[in-house]
């Protein structure tokens, strides 16, 4: 119901194949090796283990008690990504493509990355797997990012600054897809995101529908029900398309996604795309874009790297023009508010991009009332952030 | 084809040679000077020229033709500039201009508008080095309609199938990278080309000119041996950049054309 012509690559009429021809091979031999692979029992088998051993999974469902209170009445529950080995979703999607890697025969991986949760799981399964891995990140992000930069580096992966363009996501995934049409011979792009050319938004999903499939049954056990909304931020969309894929055919449960709204969407610095974008291509995939009116690409902006990126997953886009799923702006203060409370009321200190999903059910609850069941993806922990909380907050830390 | 596209060839097959083609953004290092610089291309000798159109998210572009659009780009240079610089140029008889081109400002500034904008400005063609045939239903019919001609790519990676795909989708000449890889000189040209011109040929009877690296007189003498026409982009930039001033770099761009265009004419010709 979602993808009207999946086999193609397309999601109404967003997705598709925006890339040089030099690509196109490694893109079909890719899309054979993906499809081979669903199909193998062994393949499932081998994924899911590791999913258990060593991802850590099933990440656990915990009801957010006295976080609830500041959510309208609305019973919260929260999935745990930030559980998982490496602190985030990102691992998921990161095992998958790494066993396919191997599959492939190839012996390389390059990944791009804004927080650093993707380049560290990406690290993570190069080194379990014997993986030479390459990390393509942002100047302005390996300096926010500091301490994900020297985790990847103790785990064995090459971090490159990129000193172009605007110097943050969008411009590592330049420098990594201009890594990949030279080396694309013994080298996969792991892409760690639902965005890009066919079939990385598709293929990207699979691996995380693990988190809507464990949320679906977990909160049937829990509450004998489906719940009312499923909510998460949006950067690429990758752990708000593993989560909203277990609901897709509850159309009585609601899909929310929560954007960056920066500095507010009003100021121009904000990663909004919903609210300001047009449709347009970018990396690779045609989707809602941050641009101007020539085409070219307006630099985001937002406190969390993770969210600070001008495209959007395809399929999101699809799902925004349907209406099956919305979308709304949080601001950096928005968030951070959230942030300060789940760490309070929870004891849990959520990514900066997990705090946009929590402002969002915040406000959410409120709308829906008491007795509403909202299911949110806690995306990731927030240890990497404790730098720019304490400044936001006005700490002093040394 | 477009009939001036068409002259270019018919030119060169005339006097036996293959075609020499140069790249330059417009509004590198500003909107008139790149005028007089891809005047001065042409008047050294340089047949066609690919007139680039500055992106903010260049990936199929080496360090040297990232800094010339990020120079162009920070002077606000918009596609309107670029149709400026089409109809400017000028181009004598057998000489013709083509727009090269990422997709996304295309599809922006509407593909029939650009087509036509284009076709009024005097240009003959577009390349398009991230679009597909695949992806190109409207594009065909409006290349068609306003008269200009197509030129999508294909690389050594490219399977039989797809070559046959690509090639047919091209009106123009065809454009084949020499490496996988991205626009760059480079010392030599890699031994993939000679290949995939020859697993072109079979599936058209248009031109092939190739791509990727070229940055000498004695690498487009030996591509001038095996192809219809050799692309040289990176290189000319390269000479801008270094030069201190306008008027050397008009020089060295001249210097640097009549070397290749002598390179073009010492190859042998195919056709
Ligand atoms: C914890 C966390 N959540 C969310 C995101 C946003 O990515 P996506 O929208 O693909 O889930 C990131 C990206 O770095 C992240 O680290």
């Amino acid at each position: 119901m979602t993808a009207t012509e999946e086999s193609t690559g397309h999601f109404g009429p967003y997705g598709g194949r925006f890339v040089p021809e030099a690509l196109m091979a490694a893109l079909d031999e890719l899309e054979a090796a993906f499809d081979a692979a669903t199909a193998d029992p062994l393949f499932a088998h081998e994924l899911s283990e590791l999913e258990r051993d060593y991802t850590g999974r099933p990440s656990p469902l915990t009801r957010a008690r006295r976080f609830e209170e500041h959510c309208g009445g609305a019973r919260v529950y929260l999935k745990r990504e930030d559980l998982n080995h490496t602190g985030s979703h990102k691992i998921n999607n990161v095992l998958g493509q790494a066993l396919l890697t191997k599959r492939m025969g190839k012996s390389r991986i390059i990944a791009e990355t804004g927080a650093g949760q993707h380049g560290v799981a990406s690290a993570t399964a190069a080194a379990l797997m014997g993986l030479e891995c390459v990390v393509y990140m942002g100047l302005e992000d390996t300096k926010r990012q500091a301490l994900n930069v020297a985790r990847m580096e103790l785990l064995g992966a090459t971090v490159v600054p990129v000193e172009t363009g605007s110097q943050t996501l969008k411009d590592a995934i330049n420098e990594a897809m201009r890594d990949w049409v030279t080396n694309v011979n013994h080298t996969h792009y792991l892409l760690g995101t639902v965005t890009g050319p066919s079939p990385f938004p598709r293929m990207v999903r699979h691996f995380h529908s693990v988190i809507g499939t464990e949320s679906r049954k977990q909160i049937l056990e829990v509450e004998g029900r489906l719940p009312d909304a499923v909510v998460a931020c949006v950067g690429g969309g990758s752990n708000a398309m593993g989560l909203f894929s277990g609901f897709m055919d509850d159309p009585q449960v609601r899909l929310v996604g929560y954007e960056a709204g920066g500095e507010g969407v009003e100021t121009g610095k904000h990663a909004a795309r919903f609210a300001v974008g047009a449709p347009g291509v970018l990396h690779g995939a045609r989707t809602y874009v941050m641009q101007d009116e020539w085409g070219q690409t307006v630099p985001s902006h937002s406190i969390s790297a993770g969210l600070d990126y001008p495209g959007v997953g395809p399929e999101h886009a699809w799902l925004h023009d349907t209406g099956r799923a919305t979308y709304e702006p949080v601001t950096d203060a928005q968030a951070m508010e959230a942030f300060s409370l789940m760490s309070r009321t929870e004891g849990i200190i959520p990514a900066i991009e997990t705090a946009h999903a929590l402002a969002g059910a915040m406000r959410l609850g409120r709308e829906l009332g008491p007795d509403s069941v909202i299911v949110v993806n806690l995306s990731g922990r927030g240890d990497k952030d404790v730098v720019t909380a304490a400044q936001w907050f006005g700490m002093d830390i040394g | 084809m477009n009939p001036r596209t068409a002259a270019v060839f018919e030119t060169a097959r005339h006097e036996g040679r293959a075609a020499l083609i140069g790249y330059l953004p417009a509004g590198f290092p500003t909107v008139d000077a790149s005028i007089e610089l891809i005047q001065t291309m042409f008047a050294g000798g340089v047949d066609l020229v690919e007139v680039g159109l500055p992106y903010s998210d260049p990936l199929m572009d080496g360090p040297a033709i990232q800094q010339a659009v990020e120079t162009a780009l920070a002077a606000g240079v918009t596609t309107t500039d670029v149709m400026r610089v089409v109809s400017e140029v000028a181009p004598a008889e057998n000489q013709a201009v083509v727009v090269m081109s990422y997709w996304n400002p295309i599809e922006r500034y509407g593909q029939s508008r650009f087509a036509n904008d284009l076709h009024a400005a005097g240009g003959s063609g577009v390349i398009t080095p991230d679009l597909i045939p695949e992806e190109s239903g409207e594009w065909i019919e409006a290349t068609n309609a306003a008269g200009i001609d197509r030129t999508f790519l294909v690389a050594p990676s490219s399977t039989d199938a797809r070559i046959d795909r690509v090639a047919s989708a091209c009106t123009g000449f065809v454009y084949a990278a020499s490496t996988m890889g991205v626009t760059g000189a480079r010392d030599q040209v890699s031994s993939a080309a000679p290949e995939l011109v020859a697993r072109v040929r079979p599936f058209t009877d248009a031109p092939i000119g190739v791509g990727l690296g070229v940055s000498s007189a004695r690498q487009a003498a030996d591509i001038a041996g095996y192809a219809n026409a050799v692309i040289v982009g990176s290189a000319f930039v390269r000479r801008i950049l270094d030069s201190p001033d306008i008027d050397s770099a008009k020089a060295a761009v001249r210097d640097f054309a009549a070397e290749l265009a002598a390179g073009v004419r010492a190859g042998g010709s195919l056709r």
